[in-house]
């Protein structure tokens, strides 16, 4: 199975007939009439350094506050959270892969829109982002329950900035208060932003490239790339029909949006294994 | 002092012994409130919850005593749809326990929730494919029923029945009772099975996630079946530990014991739904997701052991024991099984919020635990006795047990007899 460094045993967490799953993107089931764009991203993990830049850049772009004193890694706010990963080896034998994991914008029965009680998250005909409506949400986190990803965060605190800081604000994006859930929307402010400057050029809609979230902008390896998965050409879309693709927790049938890609096979392995290899810790950030 | 609020023929303890007893559970309230207050001003950072554990011991609170209150609404569509008759004299009660249960749980869901000012955004702005939609609703017109139910019983007081308006009034709200019954079992029937479909639909947890009927997953069923189950257990457990505590006899053994057979009947066919529902979880829908059901063991201290607990130790030993008519005529017998069952209930609770978010998805993820901070065991300890005053206060001033009066005559007639004493 690893056949490039024969140093490296399989996973024992793994199971043997564990496959991936094929990367042919099925059809929703129920296409929306109005949808112009399938806004997808794909994250080349043999590219990915685990620099964190696109967590800092994330949180700059969308307004997300200092962690509070008290704050620890669980109740932290991070749109976008990478994780090492390792193959379950010690000493020459270990390997590991950072896997940057954000909203996945699940594309089929969403599971964290159905379940709201108040209509505060909603799938954008549009665009295909799954968004969340910080005015409308009552905090009671039955969303966070239901994401698999777990890539929905609750504000434990109330926002604050350190003196002078506040001049940072990113004037797009309104900060959420205390008491709500809020996640990755692909930078949505970026979205409306490239929309004007559409409409101004008297363009109907956006040009390929005009929208870029902060993370992907960011990103010094070129790891993380967007783009609309029904335009063939881009990025995402290619990477889909990349045999070294993946979709996390594909077999779910969720219909994530964000492909990953690693020639490793051991860690697509590790990505479709049903159980952690060891119990400890792996997030960063 | 309150002489006069007290039901005529009953007797009650004098105010200083009813203070003492209050005073314990008015500091518990206090300290209780103390902490849901902190909750509320400064936010929900001061609970051990967070982005993994979005719920925690208040979820399993409320879950556990809806379960626990549903005595209510079963008892009174056995009493009044059913008419079996010999459960009027648990009736007050029920509905007493029902209100405490209800109304303790909405004061814990206000203080869960991020944006309690929000609340009426569900009415407002409503997704009616949510199952918390549903369980709001149905949970709202539920309490409001209950408080229908219960002010026919406070307006029995000695001295409330002096006002001749409020004797009008009760008679004409007694006469509403069969139709608040069928409301409230209609109404019940849905939020409990809807609090159990809260799990069910969960695709992207495939520990909770069930298959089912329609858009219902098995754990609407179940759900409804294990608290129609338990609420007679509650009811019949709470009886006797007023008796107890009272040292009065306040119920007929007959009641007791049919309230115990109903039980035992119910949670008998929920323990062998479980288990069929377990099988096919076990079998087909866990690994069709992709995760083995026996990865979900494997986290320490969440290992087999618990499904036994919840099947077997406290499914079918109380069921067994409440089905056989000679150990259901023992008072031990009965209470303890009654104790067990809802016991079950409460750990089949706490498995579904708190196993359920302690399992990893992700397979880079890790297991996590969670303990609640003193602010959430305040809030809950809060609930508990807001429960028991509610209940001190009812029992002492309203007439929950109607064969109170009887009994008492027929105690007074037993201890010429003492060979009849203790028996049911």
């Amino acid at each position: 199975m690893i056949a490039s460094n024969p140093a490296i045993q399989p996973n024992p967490a793994i199971q043997p007939n564990a496959t991936i799953q094929p990367n042919t993107e099925r059809q929703p089931s129920r296409e929306r009439k109005r949808a112009v764009s399938r806004y997808g991203m794909s994250i080349d993990l043999d590219r990915c350094t685990g620099c964190g830049a696109c967590m800092v850049a994330c949180a700059v772009e969308n307004n997300i506050p200092p962690a509070h004193e008290g704050a620890t890694a669980r109740k932290g706010i991070t749109w976008i959270r990478v994780f090492k990963v390792d193959n379950g080896e010690e000493g020459p034998a270990r390997r590991s892969v950072f896997v940057p994991v954000l909203c996945q914008q699940c594309g089929e029965d969403t599971p964290c829109v159905h379940v709201c009680p108040q209509q505060a998250v909603e799938v954008d005909p549009a665009t295909g982002i799954v968004g969340q409506m910080p005015e409308r949400c009552l905090g009671c986190r039955y969303c966070m329950a239901a994401c698999p990803y777990h890539a929905r965060f609750f504000n434990w605190w109330d926002p604050a900035w350190p003196a002078g800081m506040e001049k940072t604000l990113n004037p797009d994006v309104a900060p959420r208060m205390r008491g709500v859930v809020e996640k990755c929307n692909f930078c949505h402010g970026r979205w409306h932003a490239a929309k004007e400057r559409a409409a101004a050029a008297g363009k109907p809609e956006i040009e390929a490239g005009a929208y870029v979230p902060a993370c992907v902008e960011s990103c010094p390896t070129g790891a993380i790339r967007f783009g609309d998965l029904k335009d063939s050409a881009s990025e995402p879309a290619v990477a889909a029909k990349d045999a070294h693709s993946f979709r996390l927790l594909e077999k779910l049938g969720t219909e994530p949006k964000i492909y990953y890609r690693s020639k490793r096979d051991w860690v697509r392995q590790v990505a479709a294994a049903p159980k952690p290899p060891s119990g400890k810790e792996n997030a960063r950030g | 002092m309150d002489k006069q609020f007290i039901t005529r023929g009953v007797k009650r303890c004098s105010s200083g012994k009813f203070l003492l007893w209050i005073l314990p559970w008015v500091a518990m309230l206090i300290f209780g409130l103390y902490s849901a207050g902190l909750c509320l001003v400064k936010g929900l950072n001061q609970t051990n919850m967070d982005n993994r554990f979005a719920f925690g011991l208040w979820i399993f609170l409320d879950l556990t005593v809806i379960a626990l209150g549903a005595g209510a609404f079963f008892t009174g569509f056995l009493l009044y749809i059913l008419k079996m008759k010999e459960l009027r004299a648990v009736i007050n009660s029920a509905v007493v326990i029902g209100v405490v249960c209800y109304s303790g749980a909405m004061c814990a869901l206000a203080v869960d929730v991020g944006q309690p000012l929000r609340f009426w955004f569900t009415f407002w702005y409503p997704n009616v494919h949510s199952m918390l939609t549903e369980v709001t609703f149905c949970i709202t017109c539920y309490l409001t029923v209950l408080m229908i139910e219960y002010l026919p019983i406070v307006l029995k007081n000695r001295k409330l029945r002096d006002v001749p308006e409020f004797l009008v009034f009760e008679h004409e709200l007694h006469k509403l009772i069969y139709v608040l019954a069928g409301v409230g079992t209609f109404l019940s029937f849905f939020h409990q099975g809807s609090l159990g479909g809260l799990y069910g639909v969960l695709r992207g947890r495939p520990f909770a996630f069930r298959e089912g009927l329609a858009i219902w997953p098995s754990t609407f069923f179940l759900f409804i079946l294990s608290a129609a189950a338990v609420g007679p257990s509650f009811v019949l457990l709470t009886s006797w530990l007023v008796q107890t505590i009272s040292k009065k006899r306040l119920v007929k053994p007959e009641a007791m014991q049919m309230l115990g057979r109903i039980s035992g009947l119910l949670l008998a066919v929920y323990v062998l739904l479980k288990t069929i529902d377990t099988l096919v979880w076990i079998n087909r829908t866990s690994p069709g997701n992709g995760f083995p059901a026996a990865q979900y063991y494997a986290w320490h201290p969440f290992g087999t052991w618990i499904l036994f607990t919840e099947i077997a130790l406290l499914g079918m030993v109380p069921a067994l024991i409440l089905l056989t008519p000679k150990l259901r005529a023992r008072t031990g017998w009965l209470v303890s099984a009654a104790a067990m069952a809802c016991c079950g209930v409460a750990l089949n609770r706490f498995v579904q919020t708190v196993q359920t978010l302690a399992v990893p998805t992700l397979s880079f993820d890790k297991f996590m635990t969670y303990t609640p901070s003193w602010q959430e065991v305040g809030t809950f300890l809060a609930v508990l006795a807001y429960g028991v005053l509610v209940y001190s206060f009812s029992f002492r001033y309203f007439q929950l047990f109607p064969d109170e009066r009887e009994l008492k005559l027929e105690v007074a007639r037993v201890e010429e007899e003492p060979a009849l004493v203790g028996r049911y």
